[in-house]
Parts: C-alpha cells; sequence; structure tokens
C-alpha cells in the first residue's frame, strides 16, 4: 500500500484505482495575474472517495484553483499531486486521463454535435484510438457507454439533437454526463446547480449522492441547500486563501463563516 | 458520390438498412448524370469545364475540412496542392530536363503526397497555435513565402519559368490527358475525397475535430490533445489538396509560380465561401459556380462592352453577396429554401385536418 504510483494511462473503464495516500493534494498553490494573487498559498488536501464543498464569496478564487487543478492554468508556485503524481506542470488531457474529470460553472459543451456525440466524444478522450478515422461499429463498446451515459442523465429522448438546441437545465445535465465518463476518480464540480429549477437541483442532488463511492468530488456550490447535503468536508475560501475547514455543520454553526459569507445570522 | 451529407447517427435499431439503400434519389441521379456526361457533353465541357471543377473542388475540399470541421481557416490549401504539383513536375519528367529527375511515376506520385503532407503538418504545426484571423495571416505568409521562392529558386522550382510539358503517365495505354479519361479520372478521385471527408466525418477523429472546432478548451478538459488533432487535420486534408494538385498540374501539362500564387489561394477560399463551408459537397458546388463564370463571364461582358478581365468582378460581387446573405454558402441557401418549403407542406397538411 506504499506504492501510489499510477499507470502512465489508466484508460480501463468502469474500473475503480485504489491507491494509498491522497486522491488530491495541493501544496501552497499560489496564481498570480500581473500583480494580482488570484489565489495564494492554498494547502489542501482530499481522500480517495471524500466529498468535499469549496465555499466562499465571488472572488475568493474557487473557479481559479479548480483550473489550476485541471491544468487550464500553471501555477506560479506550488505543487499539486493527484493520487499520488506530481502533475502540476501536466497539460490538461493527461491529467483527465489520469481520472480527473471537471464540470464548468457555464455550459462548456459542443453545440454543433448530437448529445450522443458529445458524451460518445467524451468517453473516446480517456481511451484509446481518438485518432482513429474508421467508424464505430454499432455494437462499439464506447457507443454503448456513451448511451448509457446519456440515459443515467435522463436525456435518451434528445440523444440525435444538436446540442445547441437543448433547454439550458437539460446542458448542465449533459455536463454532468460529460464529467462521469471514462473511469473518473475524482470530479471537479462547478456550481453545477446554478440556473436550475428546485426540481432539476433535487435531481442533481440524487444523481451526486448515488455516484460511486470510490469517486471522490469538489464541489463550488452557491446554494447551502445542495452543497451541505452532498458533502462530508467543507474548505472556506476567502480572498484567495483558505480560511477555514471543517464538516458541514461546524462550518453552519460558525459565527465567523455566518458573518463572512451567510452574509450575518439571516436563516 | 456513394455517401450522404447527413449519415445516419449511431446505431438507430430501426434503421437497418444496408448502405447502399440509405442513399436518397437525388444522389443516385447526380451519379448517373456524372457516369454518362460524356455521352452528351463535348470535349471544352468534359476537360475545362468538370475537370477544372473537380480540381478546384478538391482543394477546396480539403480547406472545407479544416474549416468546416476544425474550425481552422487556411489559406495554405493551394500551396501545399502546387507542393505536390511541383514535385511531380522535379522527380518525373518535365519539358525542363535540366532540373527534372525523370523517376518511374511509382515512385513520384508517392513522393508527391508524402512531401506535400510533410510541408503541411510542418506548416499547420506552426498555424495551429493561433486562432482566428491570426490562423489566416500565418498560413497566408507561408503561401506568400513559398510562392517567391519558387519565383527566385531555379536550382530546384526552375524559377519565373516553372516546368511545361508535365503529363501523366500512359497506364494501362490510355492517355489519361485525352478529356474523357481525364474527366474519369478527376470524377473519381474527386468522389473518393468526398467520400473519404463524409465518412471521415463520423469517426472518431473527425467527431473530434468538429469537438475541438466548438470547443477547443473543454475537448482538452476530455482528454484530447487539442494540438495533435489539428496539425494531423493538417496532414489529412494535405491529401486531398494534393491529388487536386497533381491532376491540376496534368490538366495545364505545366506549373509556374503564377498557379499558386495570392490570387489563387484566394480564389480557393471563394470557392469553399460561395458553395458552403459546412458540408463537403459545397466545395464542388462553389467551383463549379466559379468555373462557369470564369469561362463564360468574359463573352457576357464583351456583349456589354467591358473588357474580359472584369470577371473578377463579377466573382467580387457574387463573394460579397453570399457572405452578406447566406454566410453558409450556396448550400444554406438551398437549405433554408428547403426547411421553409417542409414548413408550408407541415402549415397546410396542419390546416387541411384542422
Amino acid at each position: 500500500m506504499n506504492a501510489p504510483v499510477t499507470p502512465p494511462r489508466p484508460v480501463a473503464l468502469g474500473q475503480s484505482h485504489v491507491s494509498a495516500g491522497n486522491a488530491l493534494e495541493l501544496r501552497g498553490i499560489t496564481k498570480m495575474f500581473g500583480a494580482l494573487a488570484a489565489i495564494s498559498d492554498v494547502t489542501l488536501s482530499v481522500r480517495p472517495g471524500e466529498r468535499r464543498a469549496v465555499l466562499g464569496s465571488n472572488g475568493a478564487g474557487k473557479t481559479t484553483l479548480f483550473n489550476c487543478i485541471t491544468g487550464d492554468f500553471l501555477p506560479t508556485a506550488g505543487l499539486i499531486r493527484f493520487f499520488g503524481e506530481d502533475v502540476t506542470t501536466f497539460p490538461p488531457h493527461e491529467r483527465i486521463r489520469r481520472g480527473l474529470r471537471r464540470t464548468y460553472q457555464i455550459s462548456s459543451l459542443f453545440a454543433g454535435l448530437s448529445v450522443i456525440d458529445n458524451v460518445y466524444l467524451a468517453c473516446r478522450g480517456v481511451s484509446r484510438n481518438r485518432f482513429s478515422l474508421i467508424r464505430p461499429r454499432r455494437d462499439d463498446a464506447l457507443v454503448h457507454a456513451a448511451e448509457t451515459l446519456v440515459e443515467a442523465v435522463h436525456l435518451s429522448a434528445e440523444k440525435d439533437r444538436l446540442v445547441g438546441e437543448l433547454a439550458y437545465g437539460q446542458q448542465r445535465q449533459l455536463e454532468i454526463a460529460l464529467a462521469l465518463s471514462g473511469a473518473p476518480r475524482f470530479i471537479l464540480f462547478d456550481e453545477p446547480a446554478a440556473g436550475l429549477s428546485p426540481t432539476e437541483r433535487r435531481d442533481l442532488v440524487s444523481i451526486l449522492t448515488t455516484l460511486p463511492g470510490h469517486i471522490g468530488y469538489i464541489i463550488i456550490e452557491h446554494d447551502m441547500d445542495v452543497a451541505l447535503r452532498v458533502v462530508e468536508s467543507v474548505t472556506m475560501m476567502h480572498n484567495g486563501r483558505i480560511f477555514k475547514e471543517g464538516r458541514p455543520e461546524e462550518i453552519e454553526d460558525d459565527p465567523e463563516v455566518q458573518e463572512l459569507y451567510l452574509g450575518g445570522g439571516h436563516e | 458520390m456513394a455517401m450522404t451529407d447527413h449519415a445516419p447517427r449511431f446505431a438507430n435499431r430501426a434503421d437497418q438498412k444496408l448502405w447502399f439503400e440509405r442513399i436518397p434519389a437525388p444522389w443516385w441521379a447526380l451519379a448517373v448524370v456524372l457516369l454518362f456526361l460524356p455521352v452528351v457533353a463535348n470535349n471544352f465541357w468534359l476537360f475545362q469545364i468538370m475537370g477544372w471543377t473537380f480540381i478546384l473542388g478538391m482543394i477546396g475540399l480539403s480547406l472545407m475540412f479544416l474549416a468546416g470541421y476544425g474550425g481552422m481557416v487556411s489559406l495554405l490549401q493551394m500551396t501545399v496542392a502546387g507542393m505536390a504539383g511541383y514535385m511531380v513536375a522535379i522527380l518525373g519528367t518535365s519539358g525542363t530536363v535540366t532540373v527534372s529527375l525523370g523517376l518511374a511515376w511509382w515512385i513520384v506520385l508517392p513522393a508527391a503526397f508524402l512531401i506535400a503532407a510533410l510541408f503541411a503538418t510542418v506548416s499547420g504545426a506552426l498555424a495551429v497555435r493561433t486562432e482566428g484571423i491570426y490562423t489566416i495571416m500565418i498560413t497566408l505568409a507561408i503561401a506568400a513565402a513559398f510562392f517567391y521562392f519558387t519565383r527566385q529558386n531555379y536550382t530546384i522550382f526552375n524559377g519565373y519559368s516553372g516546368f511545361n510539358l508535365v503529363l501523366p503517365p500512359q497506364l494501362f495505354g490510355v492517355n489519361w490527358r485525352d478529356p474523357v479519361p481525364f474527366y474519369y479520372l478527376s470524377l473519381a478521385l474527386a468522389s473518393l475525397s468526398y467520400g473519404a471527408v463524409v465518412y471521415v466525418s463520423r469517426s472518431p477523429f473527425g467527431l473530434a475535430l468538429q469537438g475541438v472546432r466548438d470547443n477547443p478548451r473543454r475537448m482538452a478538459a476530455l482528454g484530447f490533445n487539442v494540438t495533435a488533432h489539428r496539425v494531423a487535420a493538417y496532414a489529412l486534408a494535405s491529401v486531398f489538396a494534393s491529388a487536386g494538385g497533381i491532376l491540376l498540374v496534368w490538366q495545364n501539362a505545366q506549373i509556374a509560380p503564377g498557379t499558386i500564387g495570392i490570387p489563387a489561394a484566394i480564389d480557393v477560399l471563394v470557392v469553399a465561401v460561395v458553395g458552403g463551408m459546412r458540408r463537403p459537397l459545397g466545395p464542388f458546388i462553389g467551383a463549379f459556380i466559379y468555373v462557369m463564370l470564369q469561362v463564360f463571364s468574359p463573352d457576357i461582358l464583351g456583349f456589354f462592352g467591358f473588357s474580359a478581365e472584369r470577371f473578377k468582378l463579377i466573382i467580387g460581387l457574387g463573394f460579397l453577396a453570399v457572405v452578406l446573405f447566406s454566410p453558409d454558402g450556396v448550400l444554406g441557401l438551398w437549405d433554408r429554401w428547403r426547411a421553409r418549403r417542409r414548413q408550408q407542406q407541415d402549415q397546410q397538411a396542419g390546416g387541411g385536418a384542422a
């Protein structure tokens, strides 16, 4: 159990990887934009299968933190380990192939392709033959995997429609299907409930709470009813720094947090 | 021309027809017309108009593949075609015996495709790190650089005069430059290129390319190496451009810097935009319109007392009209007309039922 080295490209589908140590480990992550520190000295570790919320007001650096973890931004300083492996300087696609996934605050999909093609691409991205010029056969395993995922997010009826024509809530559901493709080990959810109706929020909570136990995640969410119901730990950020960590109920009751984030004693 | 434009989506259980049963009737009609055209058309139509249409269409198709599926507008495709054409002249036989190596056709042709693909890949690798207008600028710069290089370099490209008497090999005892054989040769290569693009568009690579077009950042977040996909698209597109370029050299029996100049590079863009960049059929329609204008507008202009050189004015006005009124080209007009007609029919049917 003391060799948490992952194989270079875990491409197997539906298989859980159990490693010792932390799923995600950030040490002293700092990201400067010019003279402005969007996040400074963030140190954070998440166990495999752990579900955590990152809370904070707008501009607290939450999305920047996600962008550093996925490799969209290289941190100015600090170290990122993913299941024991130092991925600090890896390009995004290399991190994704190791089991990291993310969803976007603003839906980030392929508007000119159909629903099934969107999910198929997500499945293909973490498997072999990404450059294949041969069309997939009807019984292709990835086509099946894509269809299963489309079903899981209740979009089967829309599977041949262009994504650009979907309703907003449906696009959010599709976002989650893309993040679940392949063999995810850790997912970053960036405000998945933003803009959803109360019914859609309930669906979202049920999707998140029924994820396989080995899949850990970090969720950024402003809706406390969603965020605190789907996680076991909470990290509070303010002005680019972590200022408090704890269990959801501790955070909820913390006077300092209420002062800063919940805007004082309402509710 | 044996494929539909909108190939069926994956694994539709109800749709168990064989591939040829899914081809709609208009395509069969087009295939019959093209196959039997030599029965009715004269040599000028077969060789000049249709031959040139297929050639320009193939070079336009390589741009359509990059721009329509990959979102990369490249002004390089005529240069890639010209590179393949030049290689045929340099490695094979031409009237310029001091330069041409006179190698056998079965070395010359693969080498021409390979060198053009290498050129396209290296140029693509330079261009793909840019987006939008900068891609256009970089590819235009490479096209211009290659044009001036061929004009000034005499040891390899024979400078200003280029190469003449570049003829296709006499395979199977056929003179492939005779109008009817050349028509069928260019028809076959154009159909193959078209079919290849339609087929590849639904392959993992083709889908990934369309994903890169719609949202490159998300593609990276799905595990795709976006840069590698873009470069590979340049390499694949070079095959269609090269086929067009080699046919072009054989049709003209010569190649010179003028063949690959900036006006020619822009003509390819005009052809693809006028026809429509969203589907592989577009460039062929654009090429046909371009060739018809090029061939017949001097007569019409002459009739009204204008100089024959003004035909570019007509093409320019046509280009302007298309860009203003139908950004997805003539095919876009056609799609909209059909959509409107279907809507009207639905309304009539609905009105009748009520």
